[in-house]
């Protein structure tokens, strides 16, 4: 290989987006990332610095970009399912709800009640676990290392709460159009029961390590801050723009899988800045636990999947006996089944804020175009405002406190 | 389909002759590429709909004109109602205006339509491509684009296919 060359960065290609200081070289530009511990993932940023202020911010994405939505146009309904748990790696569950929602609208499929119960329980389940990561790795930023040990201890529980109930620990593709793809074990209740009984002392834990440590409030207090309009204006959504004042939380503005039978709050927060948004998500915490175990008071008996054979797969036991079900079973697996020649756009709160699907249907048994409305880009796109005027050392924290995931992203 | 939504489509159906389609409960407003900015800025500061929830495009080619439709979903958080606009543009030089003077979301979502499908934003202000690498060719997303795929290697044929493989610019 050849030796080590240190390479410039030209301002030629961004010279609309910096300050004419930096072109007269009296600010310097810096590279951070995409290999930094601290972007959560593979983020690059070029900032503009005055000493160790930040005074501009571009944040550079892609690198991550898989073509998820140009692949999904070649495969069935069925078979793109699977793509969707790799977007949000820390919400694969959500990400199937939303597009599993998105299916059954455009094809107008029913879910029964017990699927409903279970997608809420999952999806809540799986909003903790994906907070958790968040709480433990933003913390971490800020050199809290103790936290991000607990956070993942608890995380672990849920995991293996999934992997009981669909074989895997991530990426399980376990809500299906129609319903989810079996029913629950009876370990399963216990194992949630468990959760919901060690998980509020864990959260008081958290909270003792951080919510009154002076050395927390430091960092956090008063920085990156977001006004309300910059919120809306950038379409963030979620626990940022709940944070900087808004209450809008799509489980309770347009209820789905349920969601108007449990109760809960939507805690908001005035200030707007990573003290807030931490506050917001750690009683998102408390209200998720709320409604998993509201869910699984109620959770009603009787089928998980829809009856309807054009778009389930018929039980493996009927196939031998009944020559229907082979039929359908025969046509599911290798052609798929049909949708309208229409588009839906369906949107499910997820973990970061609203994760919406647009899908558009061409009559055959693949989509003719989907698209991912992922919270995380338009959040990322805000941090240039919340960035400015900060240290660069704060700056990790705000990267944190937005809680990016780039495979969401990049898609 | 919801009341106060109805009336806001007809709104716009008489400011704008706009075409209108329904499906489960979804109003879609058809706008042309020059009434657009001026439909969003009604349905903004008249109607409160304030969030701009995604902006993307369809490619219907081989079907020319129109060959695109670039679509906006707009959401009101006050009156909790959802709308979505669509505007047709023709196969050859496609152009729509920017709406990032109305609304700062549009910026990175109008980047991203135009690097997938090449439809280009007049007064855009940062008009790059941001998840492609700069120097790619073609848009994606089109349909005219093939998927692509990576030829399995066998014992037989495994040199060959090396030898055709791209590497790693220097």
């Amino acid at each position: 290989m050849s030796e080590f060359q240190l390479q410039e960065i030209p301002v030629g290609p961004y010279k609309h987006l910096v300050s004419e200081r930096a072109l007269t070289g009296e600010t310097m530009m810096l590279n951070m990332g995409p290999q930094h511990p601290s972007t959560h993932g593979v983020l690059r940023l070029l900032l503009e610095l005055d000493g160790e202020i930040v005074v501009n911010c571009i944040p550079d994405i892609g690198y991550l970009h898989t073509g998820v939505e140009k692949n999904m146009e070649a495969k069935t309904y069925q078979k793109a399912e699977v793509m969707s748990d790799r977007l949000d790696y820390m919400n694969p569950i959500g990400n199937n709800l939303a597009y599993v929602m998105a299916v059954e609208k455009l094809v107008d499929l029913d879910v029964p009640e017990r699927a409903q119960a279970l997608r809420v329980i999952l999806t809540e389940l799986q909003r903790i676990s994906s907070h958790l990561v968040w709480l433990g790795t933003s913390a971490l930023d800020i050199a809290a290392m103790s936290v991000f040990l607990y956070c993942f201890r608890e995380r672990e529980i849920i995991l293996d709460i999934f992997e009981l109930v669909s074989g895997q620990r991530m990426m399980t593709t376990y809500l299906r159009p129609g319903g989810v793809w079996r029913d629950v074990p009876v370990e399963f209740e216990t194992a949630v029961r468990n959760f919901i009984k060690i998980f509020p002392k864990r959260i008081d834990e958290y909270e003792s390590m951080l919510t009154n440590n002076p050395l927390f409030l430091d960092r956090v207090a008063g920085i990156g801050k977001l006004s309300r309009e910059d919120a809306l204006s950038f379409g963030a959504t979620g626990p940022n723009l709940r944070a900087s004042g808004v209450n809008w939380d799509l489980r309770k503005a347009r209820p789905y899988c349920g969601y108007e039978q449990y109760d809960f709050s939507v805690p908001t927060h005035t200030r707007g800045d990573v003290f807030a948004r931490y506050i917001v998500r750690v009683q998102e915490l408390r209200e998720s636990l709320k409604i998993v175990e509201q869910a699984l008071d109620k959770l009603p008996l009787g089928p998980v999947h829809s009856e309807n054979r054009k778009f389930v797969p018929p039980p493996r036991s009927e196939i031998g006996v009944s020559m229907e079900s082979l039929i359908h079973h025969f046509k599911l697996w290798t052609e798929g089944f049909p949708a309208p020649k229409a588009s839906v756009y369906s949107a499910v709160e997820s973990p970061r804020g609203e994760l919406g699907v647009y899908l558009e249907g061409d009559g055959g048994p693949k989509p003719y175009r989907i698209h991912w409305r992922t919270p995380s880009f338009e959040n990322l796109e805000i941090l240039p405002i919340m960035a400015k005027g900060h240290l660069v050392a704060d700056l990790v924290a705000i990267i944190g406190s937005v809680d990016i995931v780039l495979g969401d992203i990049d898609r | 389909m919801d009341n106060k939504l109805e009336k806001i489509v007809q709104v716009l159906q008489g400011k704008f002759g706009a075409a209108f389609e329904e499906f489960r409960d979804e109003a879609h407003v058809f706008i042309s590429a020059e009434h657009i900015i001026e439909a969003l800025t009604v349905l903004r500061d008249e109607h409160e709909f304030a969030l701009l929830s995604t902006l993307t495009a369809v490619d219907y080619w081989p079907q020319e004109a129109p060959r695109f439709h670039v679509i906006y979903q707009l959401t009101s958080l006050v009156q909790n109602l959802s709308v979505q606009l669509r505007v047709p543009v023709n196969g050859s030089q496609p152009k729509v205006p920017t709406a990032t003077g109305l609304f700062q979301a549009a910026n990175w979502r109008e980047r991203e339509v135009y690097d997938m499908f090449g439809i280009e934003f007049e007064g855009h202000p940062d008009p790059r491509r941001i998840l492609m690498p700069e120097d790619w060719n073609g848009h994606p997303l089109r349909k005219d684009y093939p998927l692509g795929y990576e030829e399995p290697q066998f014992t037989f044929n495994f040199d060959e296919i090396d030898l055709r493989k791209p590497s790693p610019k220097e």
